[in-house]
């Protein structure tokens, strides 16, 4: 079950199966404010698309979420630990960030795998490096993460020589190798060719079969209305409209959303 | 072999150069491992120094950035021979005065040790630039990557940063190691014995310039091919993952 709000999430208990809070998120970048005020909260197993038009501050919310965008002011809580904030809004505890940073995996538009290591080397990177997890453990977990993407013939390739949906979902394995309470997807098929897209959302629809905790910011309305539980449209850094996917794709309320729509649904 | 060069008419230049007295060709030799100690130990100095100036260049403060610009630009400025004539003697008069002042003997320097420093202030200055614009060059995303997952920035800098880097970094590397190997010569007017002063005092003695700045010479060439061999596997590592350029042209 899934709680938004848009301004009464202040006052709402912290409940245990609460994944993400955002709350009252400002973002400018110099004199132009991208996200004026955006409240946003996901339950353990939600899976909320985040929709919008170019500039709409999508992908700056999800990236305000792990900090990889210093917040201009609001709350942030991760499975009920809120992100030590100094007043202008960067992580006041670095040890703190890093460690909330390890439960939540985030998959990019250009996959940012690492290029000098094998997709093997990348998948056991953080779990070995950064979690302590011993080395023969986190490779046998990569090995079935990989073949559970697809790419377990791969494992000792390096990413130049793979296509894009490969390089995405091996991204993807990375990602799940740290067992993240929530996973942030930023327009994973974005970059993507047409004919690439359809294998890496079967992974992603996987993941959501699986009950995995996830924010999805996506251009593909087809695949957020099946996969979601809830829909969030942005529009110039408000949230303009949100609710079941039914509800926004089938009945939209605002003017913007019904433009939005008939334009790329 | 005494008989094969004596048919080539080098009999003479062969006997000037072994390595037993009366020949000095031992001499060479010493002062070729002299030169590679010391340009081993100025370019392992300079690439300690210039990671260190590349990071806070990068993500240093408004001081740090300045200060690193003036000494970029200072060593970069002055001609290696005057920098070595200033860093040395003054260098050894300062360490001097402050031994005095602490109520000690004159110390003498080190010859080896000093043309480390020396050289090692100069590298840095370049190596700097070289591995700041190698920082620059990786993409910013896989950065980001290590980030987001939590990875602290040391950890990061070690572990994703750095050997991204290297392949951009290695040319320009690989030309600040054959200049070191090459600036040892410098160090002659400080009275330094490595390999051109010593061959130096060789021709000197013998009269046999053609024959010892010949075969001194013939020593830095071998240096430099096989510093080639070297780098190129450097590279090659380097480079791992990244696809050939020879299809793309």
């Amino acid at each position: 079950m899934l709680h938004v709000a848009a301004s009464e999430t202040a006052a709402m208990p912290e409940t245990r199966s609460e994944a993400i809070r955002i709350e009252n998120l400002h973002k400018s970048f110099g004199s132009l404010e991208v996200l004026k005020g955006v409240s946003l909260t996901a339950q353990r197993g939600d899976v909320v698309a985040i929709i919008g038009g170019s500039g709409s501050g999508k992908s700056t919310m999800l990236r305000c979420i792990n900090f990889l965008e210093t917040p201009s002011s609001g709350r942030i809580v991760i499975a009920g630990e809120e992100v030590a904030m100094r007043p202008d809004g960067s992580a006041a505890n670095r040890r703190q960030l890093e460690r909330i940073r390890t439960r939540l995996a985030m998959v990019f538009q250009q996959f940012n795998l690492w290029t000098h290591r094998t997709l093997l080397e990348n998948v056991i990177e953080v779990p070995v490096h950064v979690l302590k997890i011993p080395r023969a453990e986190a490779i046998a977990r990569a090995h079935d993460l990989l073949k559970q993407v697809g790419l377990g013939d791969k494992a000792e390739t390096f990413p130049a020589y793979l296509s894009g949906g490969q390089q995405q979902r091996a991204a993807i394995a990375r990602a799940l190798a740290v067992d993240p309470s929530a996973m942030l997807f930023d327009e994973p098929t974005s970059a993507l060719d047409p004919e690439l897209v359809g294998e890496v959302l079967n992974v992603i629809r996987g993941l959501a079969d699986e009950g995995r905790t996830m924010l999805l910011v996506t251009h593909e309305m087809k695949f957020a209305r099946e996969v979601a539980n809830h829909v969030v449209y942005l529009y110039q850094g408000r949230i303009e409209e949100q609710g079941p996917p039914d509800q926004i794709f089938d009945n939209p309320q605002s003017e913007r959303l019904k433009q939005f729509l008939s334009s790329v649904y | 072999m005494q008989a094969f060069f004596d048919m080539l008419g080098l009999g003479s230049s062969a006997e000037l150069l072994s390595l037993s007295p009366p020949g000095w060709g031992g001499n060479l030799l010493r002062g070729l491992a002299n030169s590679l100690k010391i340009a081993l130990g100025a370019f392992g100095l300079g690439l300690v120094i210039g990671l260190f100036g590349a990071c806070g260049k990068l993500y240093g403060g408004k001081v740090t950035r300045d200060l690193l610009a003036v000494y970029t630009t200072v060593i970069r400025a002055v001609p290696e021979l005057v920098l070595i004539l200033i860093l040395y003697y003054v260098g050894t008069d300062v360490i001097n005065k402050i031994s005095e002042a602490m109520g000690g003997d004159r110390v003498e320097i080190n010859g080896v040790a000093a043309g480390i420093w020396v050289l090692g202030i100069v590298q840095g200055a370049y190596a700097t630039e070289i591995l700041r614009g190698a920082i620059q060059a990786v993409p910013v995303g896989q950065i980001e990557a290590a980030r987001s997952f939590g990875m602290p920035s040391a950890m990061t800098m070690r572990r994703i940063t750095i050997p991204a880097m290297m392949s951009f970094a290695t040319p320009g590397l690989a030309n600040l190691w054959l200049i070191a190997t090459k600036d040892t010569a410098l160090l002659a007017v400080v009275g330094f014995s490595e390999l051109t002063l010593e061959t130096r005092q060789a021709a000197g003695s013998t009269r046999a310039y053609f024959t010892f700045f010949l075969a001194a010479g013939a020593l830095y060439l071998v240096v430099t091919l096989l510093s080639g061999l070297v780098f190129a596997r450097i590279e090659n590592w380097a480079r791992r993952g990244q696809p050939s350029l020879k299809g793309a042209r």
